[in-house]
């Protein structure tokens, strides 16, 4: 099998583009929702300059090999999750390591940072940090269920399993998005994006600045760094998955920008009007709100 | 010694039974070294500056003062527009404000959660309580005089500082960290025993390592 060697630094530059998107992004998400509280919010570099302080730190203390790759395990999710889908369809520089059967290996990896997470805040022993991981990855499991669902409706629907394939079906017209094509799909996938944004009303895993910070309790210095690094790309990753899925994808970098920043608002939109859930409310409200559409969608593709 | 800190014999729920020394199997005793800046001056220039703009308050308010901070995170306030956050952990944290009457049982606290931040970081006293005692310069249960026992940054007057004088607070020492000025963790590694023997001056019923992060 021969490699296309190229892929290697293109790769690279998209990622690159999406860390410093990533990290501009949700500063100016963090102003919005501070806007609607009537605050002026964090200057549009304070994630930067986080990121240097948490790098710069001089100490750091280990509480084992878990607790080392945890982070790795993180970030690589995060990574891993957005070079394994292509970012601007059609685009040779940027069609990253998209191959036949991605969609599965992307869902895989959307769980994966998660796990590796919880293994390592285990690791470091401290109450808060088992009980965070009980608490997110009870709900994360809640909240991957319907996109699943929607996901197999959109195989079914596309006959494939190559996120490249969805989204040369839905070109030509934004008729032919899935979000018209399959608006039940599209319903419960969005359902369950609002669940794993970390946005108000599904952020009790890690409420910032709360007492219960949840699994990161122990984490400090570069493995905080790595993690933060990973808040970055993630959810770009994971809107990335979205675009393609649902709403036809990005032809540039242009489009990708605007797509991505309103997908990302949804979530932002709901997370400013409605308050926290409880990890049993949210539990109950994706299996009674959301698994149904998901069903439901299966079963009418 | 409390009890729970003595040795012991634990049984597992499978029948296995272990000895556990709570001091040396849950606590690190090894003391803290002087960590100096490690790189050359441009880099520790940019250090210093993304120090400055990310000052992470670790969330524990000691006194009456603490009162003072909650308004900082309000739309009045705002302190998150200059780069002040507040974390709940110490591992997370990088400034650590006793705000106002430290009595000796929160000292012990108090020196718990400092020794648990990581190097660098800064206190700030916050308050007339932690420069002489204050008004409760007589009393028999809080210490006088804050820089006896941790190494203090900055201190803020008053009794009590409003928000702004916090505010400025931060403003000042944002101008200490970037002229590389807060070395406070080194400090207080070079004068360990000095600041252990104060500390113990005070605290009667130390049943702690001498270290523990």
């Amino acid at each position: 099998m021969d490699f296309d060697w190229m892929k290697i630094p293109y790769s690279l530059l998209t990622l690159f583009i999406v860390v410093n998107y990533g990290m501009i992004l949700n500063a100016f998400i963090q102003k919005i929702g501070a806007r609607v509280g009537r605050r002026h919010g964090i200057p549009i570099w304070q994630n930067y300059a986080d990121l240097i302080k948490n790098y710069s730190i001089r100490s750091s203390i280990t509480h084992g090999v878990m607790f080392y790759l945890g982070p790795v395990f993180r970030l690589s999710g995060g990574v891993g999750l957005l070079l394994f889908v292509p970012t601007i369809y059609g685009s040779y520089m940027f069609s990253n390591m998209s191959f036949a059967g991605d969609l599965i290996l992307a869902l895989y990896f959307v769980f994966f940072g998660t796990l590796g997470m919880a293994l390592g805040a285990a690791e470091s022993g401290h109450p808060h940090a088992a009980i965070g991981i009980t608490r997110g990855l009870s709900q994360v499991t809640a909240a991957e269920l319907p996109f699943a669902l929607a996901v197999f409706a959109v195989a079914l629907q596309y006959q494939t399993l190559s996120v490249t394939d969805i989204v040369a079906a839905q070109q030509g017209s934004f008729l032919n998005w899935t979000l018209f094509t399959n608006p039940l799909a599209v319903t419960a996938a969005m359902l369950s994006f609002l669940g794993s944004m970390m946005r108000p009303p599904f952020d009790v895993v890690l409420a910032p600045q709360e007492i219960p910070i949840g699994p990161p309790t122990e984490y400090h210095s570069s493995y905080l760094a790595l993690m933060q690094t990973n808040r970055a790309i993630f959810p770009i990753a994971k809107i990335v998955i979205y675009m393609n899925l649902f709403f036809g994808g990005a032809a540039s970098w242009p489009v990708f920008f605007l797509k991505v920043f309103c997908i990302y608002m949804i979530s932002v939109l709901v997370g400013v009007v409605f308050p926290r859930f409880r990890v049993e409310q949210s539990i109950r409200w994706f299996l009674i709100w959301a698994v149904p559409v998901g069903i439901l969608a299966v079963v009418l593709v | 010694m409390k009890p729970e800190l003595e040795k012991r014999i634990v049984r597992t729920p499978d029948g296995q039974e272990f000895e556990v020394d709570p001091l040396r199997d849950y606590y690190c005793e090894a003391a803290p070294t002087v960590m100096p800046a490690a790189y050359g001056k441009i880099v520790e220039d940019l250090f210093n500056w993304a120090r400055s703009q990310s000052l992470w308050i670790l969330g524990f308010g000691t006194g009456c003062g603490a009162i003072e901070m909650r308004p900082l995170m309000t739309p009045r306030f705002d302190a998150y527009r200059y780069g002040v956050q507040w974390r709940p952990t110490p591992r997370q944290a990088n400034l650590f404000i006793i705000s106002g009457y430290l009595s000796t049982k929160t000292l012990k606290r108090a020196i718990r959660s400092y020794e648990q931040m990581q190097n660098p970081k800064y206190v700030v006293g916050l308050g007339s309580c932690t420069i002489n005692g204050g008004m409760y310069w007589d009393s028999y249960n809080t210490i006088k005089c804050l820089d006896q026992y941790l190494p203090v940054d900055l201190y803020i007057t008053g009794c009590m500082p409003r928000p702004e004088a916090l505010l400025q607070g931060f403003e000042d020492l944002k101008k200490l960290i970037r002229a590389g000025k807060c070395e406070g963790a080194n400090k207080y590694s070079e004068n360990f025993d000095w600041y252990k023997a104060n500390q113990k001056q005070v605290i009667h019923d130390w049943d702690m390592p001498d270290y523990n992060w």
